[in-house]
């Protein structure tokens, strides 16, 4: 299977290739991708020089171009894939209905990839993007089972990708309001979930106090993890009970669910993280690789040892193995 | 926590004794090397590069500066973290570990071994672009004068011992 692996900097992505990333996938320093937070992403020249980076060393370069273009400036989102196809990159990530027929009439030899943020999860909608906008692969919402997803891959030709490590984003992606409702910026429209600018963490007394916008989305004490301080995670108060009401502080680690994923016709398996440090690309693709040609040789899953890198210092199999919605 | 080393107290309070003004005129060399040597530090901080960066080793009793008046780095230290916009505060070992890319800022944070207080933006844009500069600080002084990295390799290896963090480039990422 393909490991596709996060590069938030150039840095990065060399990190992600030399620890034996399939495929690396980035995007541009601006709102049209998912991740548009201060210090990361690709200027034009330094993408160019990933891709021939990544393709001297035999992997591929993927751009996510995948929030929803604003009304008047197409142009932001346009001049993205031309850019994307001139740097010479395997495929664009793409969310937007809109995007992708631009794409499809203007850059019909740049392969397209359906974007998470497009939150396309049954076999239909996948096959009406392919039929469509000539989409390959689809990159599946973290809300399915493993049954669900063997289910779609019985239905369609497109390939699939899911999510193996990393954040775990529980909403259906590209339509989750929660942190535009708190912030006024939107993950969909602007990149950015949980604006870093929007972001404060005060110490009231033993406690780490995170706010986001004029919101407390947990406190924690001086022993227990911090976690990010995303609206889904968060921990609230409502009359007598103090819970999650969405999902705990945990990431996603579906490294013991491999052979299932494989058996159930999964193409592709993605590393979240493009705002993460080098050395988080760097353990966690290592740890993959070595995991994926594990299942490739027939051998077991190797023990994971990814803990300290999750949100939480905590993991979970997510949806892969349980009915959320 | 994690079980990142402490400095050991006998150096933290050698530290505290050197006068602040020549010491700082030494990191502000060594920062304006760094700069001119990884221009792409400042691209990346883009309008954050007018902010003022508290660097807060815990394990010392002193406070790094840092601020970018037209690009250009300047450090100071000071006792504490007044009038800057935010601050960056972890051992010494923690932040010289995530200079050289050896640990993850986030897993840092996760475990309690770094906190971010102010303007998270800032600090946010100044770890990405560090992170991204591949950065080997004995290499950065062995630029900025040969002869003083000669001399100082005793103390660095001292301080090597003493943060359990090497430094230079992290091996397996750069």
């Amino acid at each position: 299977m393909e490991l596709v692996c996060p590069a938030g900097t150039p840095a990065a992505l060399r990190a992600a290739v030399e620890a034996g990333a399939h495929s690396v996938y980035c995007g541009f320093a601006d709102e049209t991708n998912a991740r548009n937070f201060p210090g990361l992403n690709f200027s034009r020249p330094e993408l160019a020089e990933g891709v021939a980076f990544a393709h001297r060393h035999g992997a591929k370069v993927l751009v996510a171009i995948n929030t929803f273009p604003r009304a008047g400036d197409e142009a932001i989102w346009h001049r993205a894939v031309a850019d994307a196809e001139k740097a010479g990159v395997d495929a664009v990530i793409l969310a937007d209905i809109g995007l992708l027929a631009h794409a499809a009439k203007h850059h019909p030899k740049l392969r397209r990839n359906l974007s998470v943020q497009a939150a396309a999860a049954n076999a239909d909608v996948i096959n009406f993007y392919a039929r469509e906008f000539g989409v390959s692969r689809v990159v599946l919402p973290r809300v399915l089972t493993v049954a669900e997803i063997a289910a779609i891959n019985r239905e369609t030709e497109v390939e699939t990708e899911v999510f193996v490590f990393g954040g775990l984003c529980v909403m259906a992606e590209g339509r989750c309001s929660l942190s535009s409702y708190a912030t006024g910026q939107s993950p969909n429209m602007n990149g950015v979930c949980s604006p870093a600018s929007e972001v404060e963490y005060v110490q009231e007394g033993a406690q780490l106090a995170a706010r986001l916008g004029n919101f407390t989305i947990h406190r924690v004490g001086a022993s227990e993890p911090a976690p990010y301080p995303t609206l889904c995670k968060g921990c609230f108060t409502s009359g007598d009970e103090t819970g999650h009401i969405f999902e705990d502080a945990v990431s996603l680690n579906a490294t013991e669910l491999l052979p299932q994923l494989k058996k159930a016709g999964v193409t592709a398996l993605k590393i979240e993280g493009r705002q993460r440090s080098r050395s988080y690309v760097a353990q966690v693709v290592r740890s993959f690789r070595a995991a994926v040609d594990a299942l490739e040789a027939g051998r077991p899953m190797p023990t994971s040892a990814l803990a300290a890198l999750s949100e939480g210092q905590a993991s979970t199999t997510g949806a892969y193995a349980k009915t959320w919605r | 926590m994690t079980a990142l080393p402490t400095l050991a107290p006998p150096l933290s309070r050698l530290a505290g004794l050197l006068p602040k003004p020549p010491a700082s005129v030494a990191l502000t060399l060594l920062a304006r090397r760094i700069a001119a040597r990884h221009p792409e530090i400042v691209s990346r901080l883009g309008y954050h590069a007018g902010a003022t960066f508290a660097l807060d080793p815990t394990d010392l009793p002193v406070v790094m500066v840092l601020t970018l008046p037209g690009g250009v780095p300047r450090i100071r230290l000071q006792k504490d973290d007044a009038g800057t916009d935010c601050r960056i505060s972890g051992k010494l070992s923690a932040l010289f570990a995530l200079v050289h890319g050896a640990v993850d800022g986030d897993a840092l944070f996760f475990s309690r071994d770094l906190v971010i207080a102010g303007d998270t933006a800032a600090a946010l844009a100044l770890r990405n672009a560090i992170d991204n500069a591949e950065l080997d600080i004995m290499e950065e002084l062995q630029h900025l004068a040969p002869p003083l990295a000669r001399a100082l390799r005793p103390v660095v290896a001292l301080l090597e011992r003493q943060t359990g963090v090497a430094l230079h480039r992290a091996s397996g990422v750069n």
